[in-house]
């Protein structure tokens, strides 16, 4: 499903493109659902949990909302809170690029399929995430432009609508296009691909802007309505982001045949280490004016970091993002975060839980706390709400799976062949780029 | 079909034939579960049929696809409610704005408004929706931290005074602003109206609304048939759908034909003001040029139509 939407490239040989990208499909489809045992047992944990996700979802569609605990005071809760976080884990996975392109970093190249992998299965489960918040889902057609009735430019959410589709496309084509160069073992026509690597920089920083624009331009809703909103979001999404292909890498170093040489995460951390730092100090400033200043702005960070009322849902949610962001940043700037070791390990899972908690639930909830009316009702998600959100990482996990373990395939089999001529010499150069048969069009 | 000169090494694999087998089964054993899980969807409330789901926004329904659509909503209340209903849609006045006005010296508080909200409008009986929220606030001054909506005392209580909020009929309304897909937008008389039947109940226009106005279906509806209010008009209290937003009209299907707003007639103390912003000689525009009136967050630039005053 997901690799049906590549367009093919012109055919390289007598069969036509149409045969022979089939027969891609066809073998990458096999690839990628071959394994070890503990692919599999994996693979139907997976499948598991989204199943119940799917379930309680279900339920959901049947009985109405009220499942869940959101109320007509707080209305989003863990669903958009996800949302947000998925599409700053999507931006961040691209936004890597930037520095491969800019310095001219041959060898982040090699992180950049990487990184759109991890975007191709964020996105995913950002759209799924906006899709199971809907009350009536069966309606969802309205949603498409043409067809139904499109509220653009106006609707912030059409935006958002737009440029996540597009963004989607964009890193389908772009891994969809690589990974077939390289199983027809051919160079990748950099016309092919560089410009719609450049669209998708810009179109990363884009959707994460939009998303921001989304809460920001609420006026009614003074915790969001401030212009660091945007820039926050893009600072933690360059953590995220990161952190994230991190630890993909390392599964698929331990994993598969997929090698790496280790400069990349090096340079991953230390963007990490920067913008981190600038995320911490944006969220300080914005605190400081908080709190400083007082007044209907500062009500809701009060009920966020001390709680108001006797209602405090949320402090420890926070109190732990905090925690975890700071010791993720700490971890970060120790010298053993630059070795092959766990701490990097640590680090990233503290970083993304912290930013998780940091960008959902502490950022969508207390929008809604104290009420535009200065009531104050409270939100824990439900049971329900819990499935259907582990249900959406599983699925999303899933097909993050199937993609890096098909690039790991595709990449491994010109390697190995490498590998076994120089004796287990780690290839210096990227794979995009090395032990190919030079034949360009 | 070996198509390519680089093949993948899957191709060679002795035990191929019976990994595949094994995944057969096993996409088998998913597809199997997949349909399991979704279960629950068949028992989905008969409502959504076909011609529910291929409806078109109300804005582009001729008159004759509205009359089917009417009839057809009436045939589902009776299935479903058992009751006969007759669904009007009585269009904008030509030359109204409506406006309204409260003046907060003589509200006491009693809630009286928000229960015949309950009732014109049809809501769900056992959350007693209301449109309006009534405020006890606190005397010497305007400040919403200090009110309390959920007060449960005798009324009116020394000290304070009450404040009844609900849509504001913003003339630049951001929830009309916020809506993906136009399920919500103002008409020509100033009244916000919600497309109940083609809303997807996304809730941005909730997240959007500055004055906590507009509810949601978080379940269908319940009412005992005997106490559903048969008068009903397609853009205000029909009976809602679960799933999607829903908001205060002015109670259009009345005020459109020429009836006070339900909250109007039921308050007891001439607290409301209802009126034609346009007629000079409305006593809604008595009240504004002649009373010192105010409208809630003036900065936020919403534009409310709905005012309050103190008598001096
Ligand atoms: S009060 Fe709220 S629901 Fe009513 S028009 Fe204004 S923004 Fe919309
Ligand atoms: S809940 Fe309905 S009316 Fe409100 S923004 Fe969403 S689609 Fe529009």
């Amino acid at each position: 499903m997901v690799e049906a939407q590549i367009p093919s490239p012109p055919a390289p040989q007598k069969n036509s493109a149409v045969l022979s990208y089939l027969g891609f499909l066809r073998r990458a489809t096999g690839v990628a659902t071959d394994g070890e045992w503990y692919f599999y047992v994996w693979m139907i944990v997976l499948s598991g949990i989204a199943l119940v996700g799917a379930n309680a979802w279900a339920q959901q569609v049947r009985d109405g909302m009220i499942v869940t605990n959101m109320s007509d005071h707080v209305s989003w809760g863990l669903y958009i809170a996800n949302f947000t976080f998925c599409v700053g884990l999507a931006a961040g996975g691209v936004m890597m690029v930037i520095p491969a392109y800019l310095y001219d970093d041959e060898e982040m190249h090699q992180v950049v399929i990487i990184g759109e992998a991890v975007a191709i299965a964020a996105i995913l489960m950002s759209t799924l995430s906006v899709v199971v918040d809907l009350g009536r889902p069966d309606r969802f057609w309205h949603l498409i432009p043409g067809i139904g009735k499109f509220n653009w430019p106006l609707s912030m959410l059409t935006w958002d609508i737009i440029v996540l589709n597009g963004y989607l496309l964009i890193n389908l084509h772009i891994v969809g296009y690589l990974l077939y160069m390289r199983y027809l073992g051919r160079k990748p026509n950099p016309k092919w691909y560089i410009p719609f690597v450049f669209l998708s920089i810009f179109w990363a920083i884009s959707i994460h802007t939009i998303t921001a624009f989304l809460y920001c331009g609420l006026g009614g809703r003074p915790f969001w309505n401030t212009a660091l909103l945007a820039p926050r979001f893009l600072a933690s999404a360059f953590v995220s982001g990161p952190a994230f292909i991190i630890l993909s890498m390392r599964v698929m170093r331990l994993l598969t045949d997929f090698h790496f040489s280790p400069k990349p995460a090096n340079t991953l951390i230390r963007i990490i280490r920067v913008s981190m730092c600038v995320n911490l100090l944006m969220l300080f400033s914005e605190v400081f004016t908080l709190f400083y200043t007082g007044g209907s702005h500062a009500s809701s960070a009060q009920y966020l970091f001390f709680g108001s009322h006797g209602a405090n849902g949320l402090v420890p949610w926070m109190w732990a993002s905090i925690v975890l962001n700071i010791v993720g940043a700490i971890l970060f700037f120790t010298p053993a975060a630059l070795r092959r070791e766990n701490t990097r390990i640590v680090a990233c899972l503290f970083c993304i839980v912290g930013i998780w908690i940091e960008k959902g639930m502490g950022l969508i909830i207390p929008g809604f706390i104290p009420s535009t009316l200065h009531e104050v009702v409270e939100y824990s998600p439900s049971l329900i709400e819990w499935k259907v959100t582990a249900g959406i990482w599983a699925f999303g996990l899933l097909i993050l799976t199937l993609i890096l373990k098909l690039i790991a395939s595709v990449f491994s089999y010109d390697l190995s062949r490498k590998i076994s001529m120089k004796q287990n010499v780690v290839p210096e150069e990227t794979p995009a780029t090395t032990s190919m048969p030079v034949e360009t069009t | 079909m070996s198509d390519s000169n680089a093949s993948l090494p899957i191709i060679d694999n002795p035990g191929v034939n019976r990994r595949r087998f094994l995944k057969t089964a096993g996409a088998t054993l998913g597809l199997a579960a997949w349909a399991a899980a979704m279960k629950p969807l068949l028992d989905l409330t008969p409502e959504v049929n076909a011609d529910e789901f291929l409806q078109k926004h109300y804005r582009e329904l001729t008159p004759e696809q509205k009359a089917v659509v009417f009839k057809r909503l009436e045939e589902e209340a009776k299935a479903e409610y058992d009751v006969d209903v007759t669904i009007s849609d009585p269009p904008p006045m030509e030359n109204v704005l409506f406006g309204y006005a409260l003046n907060l010296s003589v509200c006491i508080g009693c809630r009286k408004c928000a229960e015949a909200c309950h009732i014109e409008n049809n809501h769900d009986r056992a959350s007693n929706n209301s449109y309006i929220c009534v405020f006890e606030m606190e005397k010497g001054g305007i400040d919403f931290e200090k009110g309390n909506a959920t007060y449960d005392h005798p009324v009116p209580a020394p000290g304070k005074y009450y404040m009844p909020v609900q849509c504001q009929q913003c003339e630049n309304a951001p929830c009309v602003t916020a809506c993906p897909i136009e399920a919500t937008w103002k008409e020509k008389d100033g009244i916000v109206v919600v497309d109940y039947n083609w809303c997807i109940g996304c809730r941005y226009c909730e997240a959007a609304c500055p004055y906590h106005a507009r509810r949601f279906n978080w379940e269908k509806p319940e009412i005992p048939a005997e106490e559903v209010n048969p008068d009903q008009s397609y853009l205000s209290n029909r009976i809602r759908p679960q799933g999607v937003m829903e908001k205060c009209t002015f109670c259009l299907h009345r005020t459109r034909e020429g009836r006070l707003p339900a909250c109007l007639e039921a308050c007891p103390t001439g607290a409301r003001v209802f009126g034609n912003l346009l007629d000079p000689d409305s006593e809604i525009r008595w009240v504004i040029e002649n009373k010192r009136t105010f409208v809630l967050k003036e900065e936020l630039g919403t534009k409310p139509r709905f005012f309050y005053y103190f008598d001096e």
